[in-house]
């Protein structure tokens, strides 16, 4: 199973409410996934500087020590905030390095994402519960995708929660299961994509990094990943100002989508999206099959 | 428990009776309609609840406002169900009799394995509509997607829009009738003649889904099983 809520604003005077209409939309998909559950939030990114955000995997990792060690190997000023397991990173520039140093250099953290406006958070059990703890209705932001986890592929851990995030400002969750990523993430290792699981979601999101990075838009990435990848899928997809939707050819996996003048929203089913503000007027409809829907900020 | 039934038949066969599933659990609210042996109901605020209204046994009549889950109208039996907004998964899966309407969209396996029993699609209806279909009628006025009437073994599917990729695939005797275009034919599917009977049959479902003399049968093409899959041959080992 799994359960997938997205939305994204249009209206910047529902910002402020944007973490709450999350987590009553991921309320309603905890029976789809009740072993863990992730969310990622775009929020106002202050220009020039870097979020990275990290959980810790080990109960005795000092973020401080970290933090210390991390200004030492990039040279420049890190900032922290612990909240629950999780730490956001702060620093100047552009956070790619910091993000590599991090990965190379402390296992007993996971590196969730690294970007100008996008922060992650995971939590394995009760998604409401890991919701609650993280805070997720306190967030505001532009858009939010999360996920509640039923696993198939691998193990129930944080690190194989959804989203998945490789690229900057870059995220993805999946509902399914992919039957050719083993094969696929060696070839993207030798491109320079860095995994962190052995998770098959992580290699639909380091995929999607590498095309955009390769020069694609997200809409061509998704066309390509269509041609790649092989197995089931309904993606929904972030990056800084964009929100994409794709399913595999069959359309194996559930999905209804939802517009209006004020927002687009994605739920696996109807009932994630009936509590929305306007959803009596909102034009409703089931993404077609092999069919790229995409939308940006501009 | 025939007594206790008798009571809920007085009390809901007089009048129509109002079930919000803004108070109302899904439990409550398919209880109370299971438990009916007359009667109309309307149901408000489904916010896409599950399994509502699946079940039935008795003639019935419950108008659902609103959205629904999967599986509405489930295994329906004599009832009739209309649904004043967009269907999930599996709407009137199994059905053995009655009549099922959704005014809006249907998701994925409509009317899938079902028996018996008319169910109309005002709006587009998406995969895998009338799979292993046994019996039931299924008339759609808008388009429906791919793998349509997959192994459909009877019953009737009249769609008046397109049909998607690999229509009747596998089908066994199935009739399906398409007014728009066909994106492909499954393995054993195949365009028909349509003779004077198919053509009363064609009326005949119209008809019964409200769809008047506006739509010409003259319009639609035919499809069913070339049967050659039927029975196993090794020269079809490659298609099973």
């Amino acid at each position: 199973m799994c359960g997938i809520v997205g939305l994204f604003l249009k209206d910047k005077a529902l910002e402020p409410e944007l973490g709450r209409l999350t987590a009553a939309m991921l309320h309603e998909m905890c029976g789809r996934g009740p072993d863990s559950a992730g969310f990622a939030v775009y929020g106002s990114g202050a220009g020039g500087t870097s979020k990275i955000c990290a959980v810790r995997r080990a109960s005795n990792l000092d973020w401080a020590d970290v933090a210390k060690r991390l200004e030492q190997a990039i040279g420049r000023k890190v900032r922290y905030e612990i909240i629950e397991d999780h730490a956001v990173i702060r620093i100047d520039g552009d956070g790619t390095a910091a993000r590599t140093w991090l990965i190379e250099n402390v296992p007993e953290a996971t590196v969730l994402s690294e970007g100008e406006a996008i922060e992650i958070y995971k939590g394995v059990g009760d998604p409401d519960a890991i919701s609650e703890r993280l805070r997720l209705a306190s967030f505001s932001g532009t858009h939010a995708i999360g996920h509640t986890r039923m696993a198939t592929e691998s193990a129930v851990t944080i690190a194989g929660s959804h989203p998945f995030s490789t690229g900057r400002d870059t995220c993805l969750v999946h509902n399914g299961s992919l039957s050719n990523h083993n094969r696929l993430r060696e070839t993207l290792r030798r491109h320079g994509e860095r995994f962190q699981t052995e998770n098959d979601t992580e290699v639909a999101a380091g995929y999607l990094s590498w095309r955009m990075k390769a020069g694609d838009s997200l809409e061509q990435s998704l066309e390509h990943a269509l041609d790649d990848l092989d197995g089931f899928y309904t993606f929904v997809v972030g990056t800084r100002d964009g929100f994409a939707v794709l399913r595999d050819p069959i359309a194996c996996k559930p999905a209804v989508m939802a517009e209006t003048d004020a927002w687009v929203a994605f739920g696996s089913e109807f009932r994630a999206l009936a509590a929305l503000p306007g959803i009596d007027a909102a034009r409703i409809w089931e993404p077609a099959p092999a069919t790229v829907y995409a939308w940006s900020r501009s | 428990m025939p007594s206790v039934r008798m009571g809920v038949k007085t009390a809901h066969d007089t009048r129509n009776t109002s079930l919000d599933m803004a108070s109302l659990s899904l439990r409550q609210v398919n209880e109370t309609l299971q438990k009916a042996e007359a009667g109309a109901f309307a149901v408000a605020n489904p916010r896409g609840a599950h399994a509502l209204a699946a079940g039935l046994t008795t003639p019935i009549d419950v108008t659902i406002d609103g959205h629904v889950g999967y599986y509405c109208g489930g295994m329906n039996q004599e009832a009739s169900v209309t649904i004043n907004g967009n269907a999930g998964t599996g709407v009137a899966e199994n059905m053995m009799s009655g009549r099922v309407h959704v005014k809006g969209d249907a998701s994925q396996s409509a009317g899938a394995t079902g028996c018996g029993g008319l169910l109309v699609i005002d709006g587009n209806a998406s995969a895998r509509l009338g799979i292993s279909l046994r019996g039931l009628d299924i008339v759609v006025k808008g388009s429906i997607g791919h793998m349509a009437a997959f192994m459909a073994q009877a019953g009737n599917i009249v769609v008046l829009g397109d049909a998607g990729d690999a229509l009747g695939d596998s089908i066994y005797e199935a009739r399906l009738f398409v007014r728009g275009k066909v994106k492909s034919l499954g393995t054993d599917c195949i365009a028909k003649e349509m003779r004077e009977e198919h053509r009363t049959l064609l009326r005949g479902l119209l008809d019964a889904a409200g769809i008047g003399p506006e739509v010409d049968v003259a319009e639609f093409t035919r499809y069913g099983s070339a049967r050659t899959l039927y029975h196993f041959h090794i020269d079809n080992l490659g298609s099973y």
